[in-house]
Formats: structure tokens, sequence, C-alpha cells
């Protein structure tokens, strides 16, 4: 697994509050037991980490283009982002 | 137990510097919110707010005023002048001495606060000016009023985040109806809008970029406003004894807490907060003709509170009307509920429903009549005024007309 995904895993896992070895990437975050808060601030901790910019209203998380529906997902967009914002 | 009415009225907001300009912006519909103009704006994602434009304070106050009066200071004092200047009260009266001023206000003196971080944070200087702890205290604006009328009775601010000027106006009837106070100067103030104000309200990410669209299923969140709005709660019997013009009676509060969550709102504590208010007002559902809401624009807000109607008002809620006037002078936070009251008071002496604009799609979740866009002509007889602040803390208002 990339390093970006281990990143994202491990700040999602804090969130979480569990071991980074229980994330696995099919999971949502429902599974993980992350409310609408804790998505505000996993979010707000990824974009910290890679330093990029992730679209997100709280209102409106079905309209944004930013695929949250898995921890795959989620790993997956952050790597289009970084490519797309580092260019 | 005495009665407690209005009988002065004053404000600050995006709309206009005074009642009757709001009064008419509400007739319209007009929306206040537009482009901010303030210190780096161009490192803002949120570009909109309800400003007040041209405030004019070198005009309204002298040279030792503006040293003391953050901008949030100076929009309450100038309500606070309207609503006494309105009410006609003679401040020589020995009552002055049991008189105060109760104001809700979450951010105080925020002006101040961004310009001196600014100062000794970013650049670097080791100096700031004196008066910045007075300029910037939540309390300052109710102090300041109190020294300018002369009341020297129960005078403070109360700090519960969006739901301030409520809780201040249900603590200033209470005081009032107890025969503690015969009148007291309340409502609420805020000035946000400042880099750091609007930065922090980002970071939640439930701010609209466009436009405030309460209960449209569209809406996108909620947008900042700023200002103040002023009254003058007096007993019944002191305003008919001095020949005040009565503009409305307050006849019930109530105020709960969620208990659950910091930024989620319960069905459940805004139930007991509308059902408590209309139980201290002796009301039952039917007799309520409008309903100023909390609406904020939020998905999470507009669903619950809708659902919260419905379960205390059953089937009268489809005669309902609720319409939420953040959509047009923004979400002034500390000050908001006290600027809607204005709505309330509107509904009851004009007989005018202030709209909900920016609607643009019925939602389902949203199934009340809103009063989209246009304000509508009805005749009121009670009208509740809700606020549901973060953190879970509900405080409503119920207002009759004056009979």
């Amino acid at each position: 697994m990339s390093s970006i995904a281990d990143t994202i895993i491990a700040i999602i896992a804090e969130n979480a509050m569990l071991d980074p070895a229980e994330v696995t990437a099919d999971m949502t975050f429902q599974d993980l037991g992350i409310d609408s808060l804790g998505l505000v601030e996993a979010i707000f901790a990824i974009e910290e980490a890679f330093n990029i910019s992730i679209p997100f209203n709280a209102n409106e998380p079905g309209k944004s283009d930013f695929d949250l529906s898995s921890v795959g997902a989620v790993i997956a967009a952050v790597e289009g982002l970084i490519r797309q914002q580092a260019a | 137990m005495g009665r407690v009415v209005i009988t002065g009225t004053g404000t600050v907001n995006a709309l206009a510097n005074d009642v009757a300009g709001t009064f008419a912006a509400f007739c319209a519909g007009t929306c206040g919110i537009g482009p901010l103009d303030i210190r780096d704006a161009d490192r803002l994602s949120i570009q909109i707010g309800a400003q007040v434009r041209g405030w004019d304070c070198e005009a309204r106050f002298d040279r030792a005023q503006l040293s003391l009066f953050d901008r949030v200071t100076q929009f309450a004092v100038v309500a606070a002048q309207q609503a006494m200047e309105q009410s006609g009260l003679d401040l020589t009266l020995p009552e002055t001495a049991r008189a105060g001023v109760i104001l809700g206000n979450a951010g105080g003196g925020m002006t101040t606060t961004d310009d001196n971080f600014r100062t000794v944070y970013e650049e670097g200087k080791n100096r700031v000016h004196p008066f910045v702890v007075p300029r910037l205290m939540n309390s300052a604006a109710a102090s300041h009023i109190s020294m300018i009328h002369g009341l020297r009775g129960p005078t403070f601010t109360v700090s519960t985040a969006c739901a301030s000027a409520n809780h201040a106006m249900g603590l200033a009837f209470q005081l009032v109806k107890s025969g503690a106070a015969p009148f007291v100067l309340t409502g609420g103030a805020e000035a946000m809008l400042t880099f750091g104000g609007i930065k922090a309200w980002e970071g939640l990410r439930v701010m609209a970029r466009d436009a405030c669209r309460p209960f449209s299923r569209d809406r996108s969140g909620m947008v900042q406003g700023e200002g103040a709005a002023v009254f003058v709660f007096e007993d019944r019997d002191h305003a008919l004894a001095r020949g005040g013009t009565i503009l409305a009676e307050v006849t019930g509060f109530a105020m709960t807490a969620d208990a659950s969550d910091i930024v989620m709102p319960s069905i459940d504590g805004a139930v007991r907060a509308i059902r408590g208010a209309l139980d201290d007002a002796g009301l039952a559902g039917p007799e309520v003709g409008y309903i100023n809401a909390h609406g904020t624009g939020t998905a999470a807000n507009d669903r619950t509170e809708c659902a919260a109607i419905r379960q205390v008002f059953g089937a009268h809620s489809g005669k309902l009307l609720v319409s939420s006037t953040k959509s047009m002078h923004g979400h002034v936070i500390g000050g908001t509920g006290a600027i809607e009251l204005l709505a309330c008071l509107m509904a009851l002496q004009d007989g005018v429903i202030a709209p909900t604009v920016g609607h643009q799609e019925d939602d389902p979740e949203c199934d009340l009549d809103v009063v989209p866009n246009v304000a509508r002509r009805a005749q009121v007889e009670v009208a509740v005024s809700n606020a549901f602040a973060f953190g879970g803390l509900n405080a409503v208002l119920v207002l009759r007309r004056a009979d």
C-alpha cells in the first residue's frame, strides 16, 4: 500500500479510535462509527497532511465531487487531488 | 405577576439602520447578503455576508467613544438609543435604579480581537492599545448602554451562541414579569464579520457560498450577518401609567437543553422549548399564527426544526406561517434572535409576514408554509420566535398583539 493510503488510514483510525490495522479500504465512515463532525475533522486532517483542499460542504455531502463512500474511495480521491493540485 | 410589553425598538442590520427601514425591507423581500468587504477577504473561501454597509461611525461617535467602542458596541448603542427614544421613557425617574440592560452576544469585540492579534502575531509588535480589554469583553455593550441611559439595575450579557439574544430577552421578560425591574433594555448584537470570525466558520463547512436558502431543497448552508436589535421590555402597568405606546406583549418564554450533541440539533429539545413557551403563555397551539424560525439554511437545522414544529402543532402546522428572515439579514449569531423578533413585531403590528427569500424548490422534509420569497398579509394574534443554538441550547419567545 502507498504511503498516502497509510497516512489516510492512520488519520481515519485515530478519528474512529481504532487501530490502523482494523481499518480496511472497503469500510464506510458509518461502519467506522464516524459521525458528521468526525468526518469534517478527518477531512481537515487529510487536507493538512497533504496540503490539499478537499471540496466538501456538510450540508450537501452528496453533491461533493469528492467520493466519500468508503475508505478506499477517499484514498483514490486524495491521490487524484494531489496529482491535480500539484499540476 | 405582572404583564410585560414592548414599548421601544431599535436596530442596525444589513437591511437598514433603523426599524422602519428594516420593516420596509422585510415587506419588499430585500436580501442584505452580498460580497464581503473586509480586510484579507481574498484569503477566505466564503466570500459573502450580510454586512452593515456605509457605517459612518465617525459621524455617530466622538473620539473618546470610538476608542472604547468595538463595532459590536457601536451597533448595540445605536439600537438602544432608538429604542429609548421610541419608548419616551423619562430617565430621571427614581426607578432607573432598578432598570437594566440584558443583551445577547456570542463573540465579543471581534474586530478588536482580530486587529490586535494581527498586531502582536502578524506584525510582531509587543505593545497594544490600552483599551483592548474593555473593547473586546462580551459585556462591553451592555455596560456602555447602562452608562449612557443611567440604568443602574440588573445589567449583563448572556452568551449561548446562536440563542444568546433569545436567552437575554427571556431573562429580561422574567425579571420585568417578577417585578424585579420596571423595564429592561434587551436584545442582542454581533459583529463577527472579521477575517478570523469567518475563517472559523469556514472550518465547520456549513457555510453557503452563494445564498442563504432556508427550507429550500437546494439550500447549502448558512450565511453570516452582523448588527443589533434592542427593545424596551416594560411592565404593562408602568407603561400604561406613563402613557407609553404598547407595541406588543411578551407572554411566554422557555429554554431547554438537548443534552445530546455539540453541533447536531435534536427534535426533542426544540419541541420541549416551543411547548414550554406556549405553556408559559397559557396558550394552545392553534392560537399561533406566525413562527419566526431559527431557519439557518443548514440541512440539519431546517429538517429538525420543521419536524419539531409538526410535532408541537400537529394538524395546525398546515395553517402556520413559518419564515426565516436569516435569508435577508443573515445569521447574526448572538444577536440574531433580536433582529428576528422584529419580524414577529411586524406580523403583530402591521399584519405583514416577512418572507423566506431565496426559495427555489420545496423540500418534502420542510413541508410547511415557509412564506417563500414574497411577504404576505395575515392577521396574526400570536407570534413565536425560535432559537436553537449549537450545543443544544434552545430558547423560544411568545409575543401577542397589543390589546
